[in-house]
């Protein structure tokens, strides 16, 4: 029996073969990992610890062995035979399959400056552990990119002793997918910390010891980062001819265009309910997707729904969101010691999105209540979201309250 | 021999919630159950050291307020991947109006 084959053994491939065991999968599950090694977590990867990189194994050997998960590591899925229902490893071998599911991941993309081969990416443990020892204290860091990944970065390295730049194209950090007013106080937080902030800059060279921007401008770096997003991997899928655009596009069962082939996580441009095409690079999408994807592939048959939710760690600062929270704030609701929430209320009032900041994981209980108010899309008072004394497990059970 | 420690007053939890206990150099997780039970826990989750204690509590499931491990805090049970391991838990007993923990 061919069985289930999972190119990618990050965190949304290990959970779909894990989803697919709960599932009670009975055939042969293989994850084809590229990377040598145990699996492991990527979001402790810009929270380092004092020695530097910090390795968190997804799973151990003996759940692997447990869960009968074959693990190929160090070793990538070179191309796919959708006929005949086979992959071919990068070590020559090849594996048949009942279902594949591509957890492909994405690439971070590459500076196409002058020497912008030279600015090092963070991606993986290997990325990592360059990015900690070249940031000695004293040295000259710049990051390229003020969007989370660059801004946590910048955090961790400034109170790393390393002294950072950050240059963003844009006209604001975190100017994608956090509110203006949380992405300003996170900015303050970072000058207040020494971080130089550049917007607005365009970068035209990078060299061994300076970072040229477009205006002329030379700032000198003994370690420049690029965090300027990710591409994700789709040439398996391409080369197999499975419709892809920003990702691998599959419907709200992550079924690609070939129903016995599969796509989840960052790599995968998603159905989702309201008939739009979307692509999410979070570690809680990765894992849901993941689930989902694994348990499809061992009959069941489960929609993608919900809300997708990120967290950042900046400082002592914590921020977590859910779904969509672009344009004006329905509600904000202030607690004290700086912590805060916004809601987003569709023209229905329904809650479509929330954003938090506040000390360390002050906003998480909330967070997740916003996103159980999000899915039972109810409708909602602002002026209640807005009042601090409004107790949010209240409004997610109406019938019960007293 | 018990150990019991005077933890907090049972009114310093609202139902259907929890709060953090240090004592001693370590931290407790104690929790109200909708039904006005009483359970304590260790106060870190298992899987990346985070206090459950700004978790959020739905019936008798701690949610982690990282990820989304989930425990039953009743019995310590991890119901709920990225968590696996079991958190241990701590006799809890009422008397005149306070919680007492065994540790």
């Amino acid at each position: 029996m061919a069985g289930i084959v999972i190119a990618g053994g990050g965190d949304c491939g290990m959970r779909a073969a894990f989803a697919a065991r709960d599932q009670a999968y009975m055939g042969v599950i293989t994850v084809v990992a590229t990377e040598p090694g145990l699996p492991y977590e990527r979001p402790p990867l810009s929270k380092p610890g004092v020695d530097g990189a910090v390795e968190t194994p997804i799973c151990t050997l003996v759940q692997l062995q447990e869960s009968k998960i074959d693990l190929l590591s160090g070793v990538s899925v070179q191309s796919e035979d959708r006929a005949v229902r086979r992959v071919t490893l990068s070590n020559g071998a090849s594996l048949g399959y009942d279902k594949l599911l591509l957890a492909t991941g994405a690439t971070p993309r590459k500076l196409a400056c002058m020497g912008g081969e030279l600015a090092l990416p963070l991606r993986s443990l290997k990325d990592t552990q360059r990015i900690y020892a070249a940031a000695t204290p004293r040295a000259r860091v710049v990051v390229i990119g003020a969007g989370l990944i660059g801004m946590e970065l910048a955090a961790v390295l400034v109170a790393r002793g390393a002294r950072v730049t950050v240059l963003e194209y844009g006209p604001r950090p975190l100017g994608r997918n956090v509110p203006e007013s949380l992405a300003a106080r996170i900015t303050d937080r970072h000058l207040a910390e020494g971080v130089d902030i550049l917007c607005n800059v365009q970068i035209a060279e990078v060299t061994q010891t300076e970072a040229v921007l477009a205006d002329g401008r030379s700032i000198p770096s003994d370690l420049v980062i690029a965090a300027i997003g990710v591409v994700p991997n789709t040439a398996l899928a391409q080369a197999a001819g499975l419709a892809v655009e920003n990702g691998i596009r599959v419907d709200g069962l992550l079924r690609s265009t070939d129903p016995n082939i599969f796509a989840a996580g960052d790599c995968a441009n998603v159905l989702c309910e309201d008939a739009v095409h979307r692509r999410f690079e979070t570690w809680q999408n990765a894992q849901t997707q993941g689930d989902i994807a694994g348990r499809n592939m061992a009959g069941a048959n489960l929609q993608f729904g919900g809300s997708v939710r990120f967290w950042s760690d900046q400082f002592d600062l914590g921020l977590q969101a859910v779904g969509e929270t672009t344009g004006q704030a329905s509600a904000i609701r202030r607690m004290g010691a700086g912590t805060e929430l916004h809601f987003y209320l569709d023209r229905h009032a329904r809650l479509v999105g929330a954003a938090g900041l506040g000390l360390g994981n002050a906003i998480a209980k909330d967070i997740k209540l916003a996103q159980k108010l999000i899915e039972a899309t109810l409708p909602l008072e602002a002026a209640l979201l807005a009042d601090p004394t409004t107790n949010l497990k209240r409004m997610l059970r109406p019938m019960a309250a007293s | 021999m018990a150990n019991w420690i005077d933890a907090c007053a049972a009114d310093d939890i609202e139902a259907e919630d929890v709060i953090r206990f240090d004592h001693a150099g370590r931290t407790f997780a104690i929790y109200r159950s909708p039904d006005d039970q009483y359970f304590c826990t260790d106060g870190l989750c298992t899987h990346e050291k985070v206090h459950l204690a700004d978790g959020l509590v739905m019936e008798h499931t701690i949610e982690c307020p990282k990820h989304n491990g989930q425990f039953d805090y009743r019995t310590g049970e991890a119901t709920r991947l990225p968590v696996c391991v079991n958190l241990a838990t701590y006799p809890v007993k009422l008397a005149d109006g306070r919680l007492l923990i065994e540790i």
